[in-house]
Order: C-alpha cells, then structure tokens, then sequence
C-alpha cells in the first residue's frame, strides 16, 4: 500500500463536518441502544440467533463493504480496467449462492458459534485449534489494515494526523461492540450500507456526466489501453499478454472457485451475520440476500476508478502524483460540492470503521468461545464469558492498533488482502467442502488438511513466484495460482491421511455430513417464510443468472 | 444430542436480543431524514462555483431528496409491519 498522494485534501466545511458528526453520534447511540439487549454470552457474540434476514443479509455484504474493498476494487478498475467484475460476478456471487443454499443447513443446524467451532464438531481438537488461532491472528492483522488505510485516507482528505485518526476511530469501534456486542455492529453495518450507496452513487453519475456518459468514457480508454481495458475476458486467453496477470482458466478456478469461496464460506466475520439470523430459512437468506446489492456495487465502484483512469491518464505512474486507490478521493474532490462531500466522506469513516468492527466482533467470539472457554478457563458462568468477551474485544482493538503498519509494504490494498486469504482462506474451504460431503474424512484429515493447504500455498507464493521459478505476470495472477496449488495439496493430503487413520464415529457425525440426518427435528418455518420471494432455491438461482447476464454486454 | 447442542439452546432461551433489541428501521429512517433535510436545503439555491464542479447538476439537492426519500421509506416500513417481539416461548421444541 502506497500512502495517498498529497494535495487531495477535500474543501470539507462546517456542514460536512455536522454530518460527520452527526454519524458518529448515532453510531454510538445504537452501541448504547444495544447494550439492553445483551444478557447471555449468545446475545453478545451472535445476537442471540435472532435477526431478521434483510438485517444479517445487508449487514453481510456490508461487512465486506470496507474502504480497502471500495478503494481497491476502484483501484483494480483503474488499473485492469472491466476486468474488475470478475471479482464480483464470477468471484463472489456463486460462492455466497453456495454458502446459502448449500452449506447453510450444516453450520446453523449444528448451532456451532464460530466457523472453527464446526471444525471442533467434524473433524477434531487440533484442526480447530489451528483454525481458531490463524483466524484470530488474520482479524486482527485485517482489523489492523482497515485501520491503518483509514488513517492514510483521512490524513489525505481532511488533513487530520494519522495518530489522531487512529485513535478516534479505534476508539469508536471499541465503544460500540463492547458495550452492544455483535447486534451493534450488524446494526451499524446496516447503516453503513446505505451511506456508502448515498456517497458512491453520486459519485458514480457525476463522473459519467464528467466524460460524457458510458460511451464517452469507453471511447477515450479503448484508445488508450486498447479495446480489452473495456471488456471482461478481452485478452484472457492462456499464454496472452494482460496486465492482470491472469488467464480464463486461473481467473474461474483460482478466483472464482478456490479463493472466493474460501473467503465467502468459511470467513467467519462473514458466516458470522448469518449464524446470528433467527431460523434457518433467515440464515440461507442472509448471503442470498446480499448476492443482489453485490452484483451492482460493482459498478459504483468500478466506473469512479475508470474515469478517474481517463482523468488523469497516468494516475498509478508517479509522473502523476497520483496511486490508483487515489481513485474514488479524486473524484469526491474533482466534482462533490459541499454536503454532497460530508456524505461522501461519512461513507468512506463508515465502510473504514464497519471492516474493522467486523473483524474485531469476529475476532473476539473466536478467542473467547473457541480458545479461552474451549482450552483456557473451562466451565465458568456464562456471566465469565460475557465480562471476558468484552475485555477481549478492547484487546483486540489494541492488538489491530499495532499491527497497523505490517499493511505498508504492497502497493495495493487488495493485493495485499488476497495473499493473506490464499494462505489461511483456500485450506479450510477444502476441509470443509471435504468434511461435509464425504463422511469418511477420518478426525486427523482436517488439521493435516489445513497444514498441507497452508503451507502449500506459501511455498508457491514466496519461493516459486517470488523467486521467479515459474514465471506469472503479476502478484494477482501468483495469488490465483496459489489458490488452486493450495486447494489441491490440501485435498490431496485429506484423501491420504484418511486412508490410514479412524473415521469420526458415525453418531457424532449427525447434522455435520450430507447424507446424515439432524438430530433436531424441523423446525415449524415460520408464517410467511413460505412465500414465492423468500424461496432460497429461487433467489439463488436468480442472483446467478442475474450475474451471468451481467456479462453479457461485457464479453461479446 | 451434543453438549453443544445443548448449551447453545439453553442461551437461546435465556437470550434477550429478539425481545429486547430496537428495531433498526428507526434509526435507519431517522438518520436519513436528517441527512435528507439538511442537504436538500444546502441544494436549494447553490452558489455557481458548486453547480459548475458538479458538472451542472444539481447533486445536492437531488441526493438530499432521495436521501429523504430513503428515510420516509424506512419510517413508513416499520409504521406498516411493526417487528413483532416474540411471546415467551416456554422451552424450545428440541429440548
């Protein structure tokens, strides 16, 4: 990551700093409005199972919805150009139609509180273990990511010191999940979602008004780039040249399939908004739900960064002066007037704080159920844990504090984010597709599952890309690559180790395989859940032919 | 059944979140109307500097409609479907 170029700093007034204000004001109130609510651990870690799904639907994508996601993915169409839907079409929408329609029934059947603690149940201590403490380390240090761009960005923007923005920011997010635990932060979320759309639609018109509509805007970059800036699968071929790095096959297999679906299905900052949903007809929903505002936030991403690539022709070149996550500040600063900007500028706060908060409200039912209470301090009051959750969560704030800076080294942001998830993501989405459809995975395939997975997918990053052994064209296209050795190194490793060690004995297995039967009985759906629109089948299906026809004007 | 099993339904039952969590709808609403009211007045009559660098387009005023727009959807929602707070449920069915 590159700091923000200098001379972006926004002609922010009186007004947008009232509605700056003004949000953090009703961010802390709905922490304090909360804090009623929460008298169990449950409550404070999964809101009691209780949410609506339109609630942990919104709140799932906008969990996601951080500023490295807004400014990144900005950053990747200004760089890539349309290339940047893959991440979305093909790179996120059939991983959470999965998630809901597929997976959905075993985690929330199960009642596990965390995506380890499925692991606990399938396979065995050490392969839950393992997974609590790398997904622990991973929230903080992506907490610590969010918080670290923040301060950049805000620096950049509004001219406050780094330390400054640190502080107020960490500080907030520390007030509201702790004293409202994880329904203040879904709550939040919400919020966010529809500020971050009030300051990026704005933004996204704007800028097509700027260069004269969608066709003023792919006339100017298809002279340029060429005509493949502007088309998704334009130079994709196997052995072509393109700046992504990356071709046809590695884009399906290493984003679509491995890396996505690692991060969207086992992610536990994710699974978490839909295991806190109140039934299981609400938890399918919940990433159904968030597929369809995922297929258009594409574009209110992706058009800000190509017009800022037709703006300033060289943005990313340091002729420029400008990085391209310089993209959405740009644009707020080229064409928002005043109010327009405090919005704009709330919405970025909000998305910063919102990825952090995720990660910390994961990061903390993960250390307090799955370590603490699992292998620390066994058997105290559900009181204990609640008072412990709570410690745990300022400590965690604190953590992501300080590893605010291991973010400094990649130029982007992105980037920098999917290495991490194809070392940690890519294995446990293969144990768990592995766990719960072949009933034989014995206990001791998880964990070695994971370790092979892990360990195979770094080797290929840092020593056969990184020192140039087979030759890949970018860092994106060698993380897409890692992905997929990855994902079958761990595969392969799980079949082995199987054919030599004990099944999970059958009984135990209940509710956690396909093919085996839930010892609860259904539960009576709810009124109303039987109607045509709240269908799981029929809106994940929808959103994935929404998301194929989304390619179409894109690829012929 | 599992000792999870068991100890994730006797919090469920405990759990006070479904009876006494707010409904978000009212804050959703409420932020949006305020937003709403206070960017459509500052698009009411903007200074010819705003509407040039917003390519002529009368963006505040337009967002702080919609913005509003948003706000009285939400109020409206949760004035026609009032969120429904769970009777006391003696004991759930898989105990």
């Amino acid at each position: 990551m590159q700091y923000l170029a200098e001379g972006l700093r926004l002609p922010t007034n009186g007004l947008d700093y009232t509605i700056l204000a003004i949000y953090f004001v009703v961010v802390l109130g709905i922490g304090f409005a909360a804090r009623a609510s929460v008298k169990t651990s449950l409550d404070f870690f999964l809101s009691g199972r209780s949410l609506p799904a339109w609630v942990t639907g919104l709140a799932f994508v906008a969990a996601n919805l951080g500023a490295t996601e807004i400014l990144g993915m900005a950053a990747t169409g200004a760089q890539y150009g349309v290339a940047v839907v893959h991440w979305y079409w093909i790179g996120a929408i059939p991983a959470m139609v999965f998630l809901g329609l597929v997976m959905m029934p075993f985690y929330y059947r199960s009642k596990v509180r965390s995506v380890p603690e499925f692991l606990l149940q399938r396979f065995d201590r050490s392969a839950h273990l393992l997974s609590s403490i790398l997904f622990a380390f991973a929230a903080i240090l992506i907490a610590g990511v969010n918080l670290y761009a923040l301060s950049i960005v805000v620096e950049a923007l509004l001219g406050w010191d780094r330390w400054v923005a640190i502080v107020v920011a960490g500080v907030f997010v520390l007030l509201y999940i702790t004293i409202g635990g994880l329904s203040s932060a879904i709550y939040n979320e919400v919020l966010q979602f529809f500020v971050i759309l009030a300051a990026l639609i704005p933004l996204t018109l704007l800028g097509l008004k700027r260069v004269g509509g969608w066709d003023g805007l792919t006339g100017s970059l298809e002279k340029q780039h060429g005509a493949d800036f502007m088309s998704a699968w334009g130079g994709t071929g196997i052995g072509d040249a393109n700046p992504l790095g990356a071709n046809w096959l590695t884009i399906i297999l290493g984003l679509g399939f491995v890396l996505s679906f690692g991060y969207w299905t086992t992610n536990f900052a994710e699974v978490q908004r839909a295991l806190s949903a109140k039934n299981l007809s609400a938890a399918k929903r919940t990433p159904l739900i968030a597929a369809f505002p995922k297929i258009f936030i594409v574009f209110a991403v992706m058009i800000p960064g190509l017009v800022a690539a037709v703006i300033v022709p060289n943005i990313g070149s340091t002729r420029s002066g400008l990085t391209y996550n310089d993209a959405i500040p740009l644009l707020m600063r080229e064409l928002l007037p005043n109010g327009v900007l405090g919005i704009a500028v709330t919405g970025l706060l909000a998305a910063f704080m919102a990825g952090m908060a995720a990660n910390v409200s994961s990061f903390n039912t993960v250390f307090t159920t799955d370590i603490w209470q699992r292998y620390v301090k066994k058997d105290q009051s559900d009181a204990y844990y609640l008072r412990f959750g709570r410690v745990i969560t300022a400590v965690g704030v604190l953590a992501s504090i300080g590893t605010a800076f291991i973010a400094a080294s990649f130029s982007n942001i992105m980037t920098y984010l999917q290495t991490l998830f194809s070392f940690f993501n890519v294995p446990m989405f293969v144990v768990f597709i592995i766990g719960m459809f072949w009933k034989r995975a014995s206990m001791k395939s998880g964990v070695w599952g994971l370790v092979a997975g892990t360990t195979a997918a770094m080797v290929n990053y840092f020593v056969v890309y990184k020192q140039g052994i087979i030759d890949i064209p970018s860092d994106q296209g060698a993380n897409f690559v890692s992905a997929i050795v990855g994902f079958v190194a761990g595969a392969v490793v799980m079949v082995a180790v199987t054919l030599f060690t004990a099944p999970k004995p059958e009984a135990e297995l209940a509710g956690l395989v396909y093919g085996t039967t839930s010892p609860d009985a259904d539960e009576a759906p709810e009124e109303g859940d039987d109607a045509w629109y709240r269908k799981p089948a029929l809106l994940g299906w929808g959103a994935i032919v929404l998301a194929a026809l989304c390619y179409l004007p894109y690829s012929l | 059944m599992s000792d999870l099993h068991k100890e994730v339904s006797e919090l469920e039952r405990k759990s006070a979140t479904a009876a006494r969590l707010f409904d978000i709808r009212r804050i959703i609403g409420g932020l949006f109307v305020v937003y709403g009211v206070i960017v459509t007045i500052a698009g009411i009559n903007p200074s010819d500097a705003d509407l040039k660098k917003a390519e002529g387009v009368h963006i505040n005023l337009w967002t702080g409609l919609a913005m509003l727009a948003l706000g009285l959807f939400f109020l409206i929602w949760m004035k026609l479907r009032p969120a429904q707070v769970p009777d006391e449920v003696p004991g759930t069915p898989e105990s």
